[in-house]
């Protein structure tokens, strides 16, 4: 059975990556058609997706779905705050869902549902167990900003899924793809010359490769996995160990006040972190993968440290590097 | 060679200056103002160096004449090279030492230190061209050598290496945030504490398995949880594993104490981290009374409190790892508690705010911990894989072997006091 495949967000960086290669995919893989649906014009080159400028906020997503025929609706359209996104960032990934699940449920086509979701769902506290499986709640730190945005997206999905069993679900909670052609928080805020961290805090952090991430979705699309899976790379790097390996000097602020004074002087920079970027600064957050191997059956290619090394080759290294920087 | 170590005291009469009305070169140039007479002291200095090697019977009776004019009779200085003995030759000046060391290691070593002395007290004087840098280049070394032993070389370059390693990052940590390099650091930093301090004691060490996953389950007192440092401390050195203390979440969220202790391998004291830590085969340290066991009033010391909610042995019987009851005694003493402001404490977030005998009275001196003497005895371990892993399910069950466990410890508690007799001597 051959698939039509509805990506949303398209514009985004990585959404027009993974709509370029499933629609490179091709009946092959039983993959028909691939629509992209955004409000803004892709930047890059999504090759042979369809591209369809609608909101998702509006019930014309609906009037696609059925237009296009669509079996297989992927969700990418959960961002974190960027620049020049910034504002509205809760209606669309919110309100957005909603109207997307509200015309998904509507449908007789659809079968399939793939939300790429964030580990932002667990939050970040001094509460959090070392490592997060895919059945634990947040703690804390879901209260304000992207990670309260993707738990409401994520119940929305759950209720979807109540009221239209015959639907399969995946969600895949990804931890932060860390590649240079990828817009992602951690990539901004690893990029900036003298990175600001919160005094007394070492968190853990995990990355995630851009061709794994692609991969498992496009693994979620084409075969049939439903349920929930984090996915993020093996191993975790601190945080004073990525910018040691950096090569990029730390400025400790106070934790009080941390995310306003990280904020502004990272805009002084020219860059810009999202505000809720704080509460990972300070306690990290590490998931654990075993049920991506074991139950969803994907293996990672690349550890978190291999992330970040090739990340990290892609910058320009930073001023402390003469001290013995990886070569 | 040691010509400068003719300092204060190296002639005339012991103790009581040298009876005369000037003060002697040597006080002059403690005193460090008089630049005028630097130069000579300098220039003799200069001077020695070269000669002393072969000339070993020489230098004594040159300095006893430079001695001369200062002071006139200094018998001992002369008796020296009349006596004779090529041996003490070899030592300008016996009477200051008091081992006579021939090993040129140690000797190098003291000229170097004398040189640092000598830039330090002389301030503004040329000393670079009074001191031989072949010279402090081979005192270095010797020195180098004295405190790391002959392979030093190796070892300075393992340390630099280990140095460049941390400083470009290039080391691996755990999921838990656990550092190796760091937590071995740390044992260190804390053996004088434990064996000088405290005068740890350990026993029963057969008991912590060799591999393996392993509960250790421990009393809590102190005011301040130095008992789960030492402990890791305890197993680190005479059991050769690292203890995995799990914390309360108040650690993690205290800046600088939850980056520290994530990276000496403690995590939250919680039953997802217990049960990882355990199926993995660590080996994991709980202290179930929690604040309650720390936090107790001095009159109420030795007295365990509840055992938390039994939640450490569920874990146990989940990954069938034997569970080892630890008793410390010791800890109790080292901050009594004898006070505490409960309002202050709820302001700033604290299970409690403690008074103890020195605490806020001397200031940060009270912050030091008094010299108890401790023996932490690892008791026989309770099995746990009689049970199924279903029967962690089973109230009943769990607080019977909470029971158990807790009166171990304090029936060990007891036995431990009488044997330990005072707490300070």
């Amino acid at each position: 059975m051959s698939r039509v495949v509805l990506v949303t967000g398209v514009a985004g960086s990585f959404a027009s990556m993974f709509a370029r290669r499933l629609a490179d995919l091709g009946e092959d893989s039983g993959i028909s058609k691939v629509v992209g649906i955004d409000t803004m014009v892709p930047a890059h080159d999504i090759g042979r997706t369809k591209f369809v400028r609608a909101d998702i906020r509006t019930p014309v997503v609906g009037k696609v779905i059925a237009v296009e025929d669509v079996d297989t609706v992927v969700h990418l359209d959960v961002n974190p705050p960027q620049r020049g996104r910034s504002g509205g960032v809760k209606e669309l990934n919110v309100i957005g869902t909603m109207q997307l699940l509200a015309a998904c449920q509507r449908s007789a086509t659809v079968d399939k549902f793939v939300l790429g979701s964030s580990t932002a769902v667990y939050g970040s506290s001094p509460r959090d167990p070392a490592m997060f499986t895919e059945s634990l709640l947040a703690r804390n730190g879901v209260r304000t900003g992207f990670p309260k945005d993707i738990v409401e997206v994520e119940s929305y999905v759950r209720g979807f899924s109540r009221r239209r069993p015959d639907v399969m679900i995946t969600t895949i909670r990804a931890a932060q793809v860390l590649h240079p052609k990828v817009a992602t928080p951690f990539a901004n805020y690893f990029s900036n010359p003298v990175l600001p961290t919160v005094l007394g805090f070492d968190p853990r952090l995990q990355f995630l490769a851009l061709e794994d991430a692609l991969a498992i979705l496009v693994e979620a699309v084409v075969n049939d996995r439903p349920g929930t899976f984090n996915a993020a790379g093996e191993g975790v790097i601190q945080l004073s160990q990525a910018a040691r390996r950096l090569g990029r000097p730390v400025i400790p602020l106070p934790p009080i006040g941390f995310a306003m004074a990280a904020r502004r002087f990272i805009l002084a920079m020219g860059s810009d972190i999202p505000p809720d970027l704080h509460r990972v600064l300070t306690y990290g957050r590490v998931v654990d993968t075993k049920a991506l191997r074991e139950i969803f059956g994907y293996e990672l290619t690349r550890t978190t440290d291999e992330v970040f090394d090739d990340f990290r080759t892609t910058l320009r290294p930073g001023v402390l590097a003469v001290l013995g920087g990886r070569a | 060679m040691t010509d400068e170590r003719r300092t204060i005291g190296s002639g005339g009469k012991p103790g009581r200056g040298n009876g005369e009305t000037s003060p002697s070169a040597a006080a002059r140039s403690l005193a460090g103002g008089s630049a005028t007479r630097k130069p000579v002291t300098k220039a003799k200095k200069v001077a020695e160096p070269a000669p002393k090697p072969t000339t070993s019977r020489k230098a004594p009776a040159k300095k006893a004449a430079a001695k001369k004019a200062a002071s006139p009779k200094s018998p001992r200085t002369d008796t020296p090279p009349a006596a004779g003995a090529a041996k003490k030759a070899t030592d300008p000046k016996p009477r200051l030492r008091a081992v006579t060391e021939e090993d040129a290691a140690a000797a190098a070593a003291a000229v170097a230190e004398e040189a640092a002395r000598r830039t330090r007290t002389a301030g503004a004087a040329p000393l670079s061209a009074g001191i031989p840098l072949d010279e402090i280049v081979v005192a270095l070394i010797q020195g180098a050598q004295r405190v790391l032993g002959t392979d030093w070389e190796s070892r300075v370059a393992t340390l630099l290496a280990t140095l460049r390693q941390r400083l470009s990052g290039n080391y691996e940590v755990d999921e838990f945030g656990f550092d190796p390099q760091i937590a071995e650091v740390l044992t260190a930093a804390i053996e004088p504490l434990a064996e000088k301090w405290f005068r740890l004691e350990v026993r029963g060490t057969e008991n912590i398995p060799e591999d393996g996953g392993a509960l250790l389950v421990a009393n809590h007192s102190g005011t301040v949880p130095l008992d789960g440092m030492i402990t890791g401390y305890a197993v680190k050195k005479y059991a050769g594993r690292n203890l995995r203390p799990l914390g309360a979440d108040l650690v993690f969220s205290l800046p600088l104490v939850g980056q520290v202790a994530r990276k000496v391998g403690a995590t939250l004291a919680c039953q997802e981290d217990a049960e990882r830590l355990l199926t993995s085969g660590e080996l994991a340290g709980v202290w179930p009374e929690g604040f309650k066991g720390i936090g107790k009033p001095f009159a109420e010391r030795y007295k365990l409190q509840r055992f938390g909610r039994g939640g450490f042995v569920s874990s146990a019987m989940r990954a069938q790892v034997p569970i080892v009851p630890v008793s410390i005694v010791g800890a109790e003493e080292i901050y009594p508690l004898v006070g505490n402001v409960p309002s202050l404490a709820r302001l700033l977030g604290l299970p409690y705010l403690p008074i103890t005998p020195f605490f806020p009275l001397l200031g940060p001196l009270g912050m030091v911990p008094l010299p108890s003497k401790w023996i932490i005895e690892f008791g026989e371990p309770v099995r746990t894989d009689a049970y199924d892993p279903e029967a962690a399910d089973d109230p009943m069950l769990l607080f019977n072997v909470t029971d158990q466990v807790r009166e171990t410890i304090q029936q060990t508690l007891y036995k431990l006091l009488v044997e330990r007799g005072n707490a300070f001597f």
